[in-house]
């Protein structure tokens, strides 16, 4: 018998799209990898999680009867015998989207199976993460030591403006920590070659593709939306 | 799903394996570029809102449009969502929609309590 290769039916698309993948068999998120799909499940969990942080701070905010110490002098920096407002901010921002940026083409050029580029990439990101969690270190330093910021009060104003600020913040410097690890890890396989020879992985024993650098890129992506959402919320208010 | 082309396209084995799954994300380098570009320059934009004091309404709308393109962007371009099913999109973006109800409850509850704050507060000085 010959053997004849069957091309699948097209999937349909808009409205009849969603229906048929959800009431299909197997698997509801077709041209997605498992890993990929379960990723941004995890995402959608630390959006909740994120979410919450950030509502009950504007409603801990809100209810304050005592001012609320101004963000843009608090995290003001004196530069070259300049003083300019929210810098430190301003320049952690730029640092994590250069980082996305890096990530993206890293992810493009796994794709590509080029290894070198991937590798590099995924360096360059890794070590733009250290930069924005060394900088977040010396920007609770300064707040810690120099203004007296402590979790239960502080000599500028509303005592919740400290537990809010360590929370949210320090929540999302552990995801960035975290971040880098797992990038180290992953330039680490794609520089060993484990991708290319579908080598399997130390903690699932599934077999290495090029998937999993997207799949990393998702998590470093969220770190820097999340960052989008505490640069306007916490620190623009 | 046209980007995908020029994936191992995964055949139909006879035992029945049906779906030949298009896996991957595949999208020249100048789209990343560019969007990269938009993020810097909206930060930027963003951050000149404080750095020129805008103050009141303005304040909010400015920061709060050029927080949600950011977020857009990033979603839609870096994080690929825009070359994915509707399937995933929907499962990911209604729950997050949702959370609009816990933030207006947060805002109530929020102003409620700074009411019962005043009263306590007032009721103190008398």
């Amino acid at each position: 018998m010959p053997t004849t290769t069957v091309k699948p039916l097209p999937l349909p698309e808009g409205v009849p799209g969603i229906v048929a993948d959800w009431s299909s068999d197997q698997r509801a998120f077709k041209n997605v990898p498992w890993g990929k799909a379960m990723m941004w499940i995890f995402l959608l969990s630390d959006t909740f999680i994120f979410s919450s942080f950030l509502i009950s701070y504007m409603t801990v905010r809100m209810s304050a009867t005592e001012p609320w110490p101004n963000p843009s002098e608090v995290f003001a920096l004196t530069l070259w015998g300049k003083h300019i407002p929210l810098i430190l901010i301003a320049i952690m921002t730029f640092v994590l989207i250069s980082s996305s940026g890096t990530m993206a083409m890293a992810v493009k050029f796994g794709y590509e199976k080029n290894k070198k580029m991937t590798f590099i990439l995924l360096l360059i990101t890794a070590a733009l993460g250290a930069t924005f969690v060394g900088m977040q270190a010396f920007e609770w330093t300064k707040l810690i030591l120099d203004e007296g910021i402590r979790p239960w009060g502080n000599p500028l104003g509303a005592a919740q403006f400290g537990s809010v600020f360590f929370m949210i913040t320090g929540f999302h410097g552990t995801h960035v920590s975290i971040g880098v690890i797992f990038l180290i890890i992953v330039a680490i396989k794609v520089l060993r070659g484990d991708l290319d020879h579908e080598r399997p992985g130390f903690l699932t024993g599934r077999k290495g593709k090029y998937e999993i650098v997207e799949i990393m890129g998702l998590y470093w992506h969220f770190v820097d939306l999340v960052w989008v959402f505490i640069f306007a919320v916490f620190y623009l208010w | 799903m046209a980007h995908a082309e020029g994936q191992q396209h995964a055949h139909a084995h006879a035992q029945g394996q049906q779906h030949a799954h298009v896996e991957g994300q595949q999208h020249p380098i100048g789209i990343y570029l560019k969007i990269w570009a938009l993020l810097f320059i909206l930060s930027a934009l963003s951050y000149s809102v404080d750095y020129f004091h805008f103050q009141g309404y303005l304040r909010w709308f400015l920061i709060i449009v050029f927080m949600l393109l950011k977020a857009g962007l990033i979603v839609a371009v870096f994080m690929h969502m825009m070359w994915e099913r509707l399937a995933l999109l929907y499962a990911i973006l209604v729950p997050t929609l949702l959370l609009m109800v816990l933030l207006g409850i947060g805002a109530l509850e929020a102003d409620y309590t700074f009411f019962t704050r005043g009263v306590f507060f007032l009721k103190g000085l008398l």
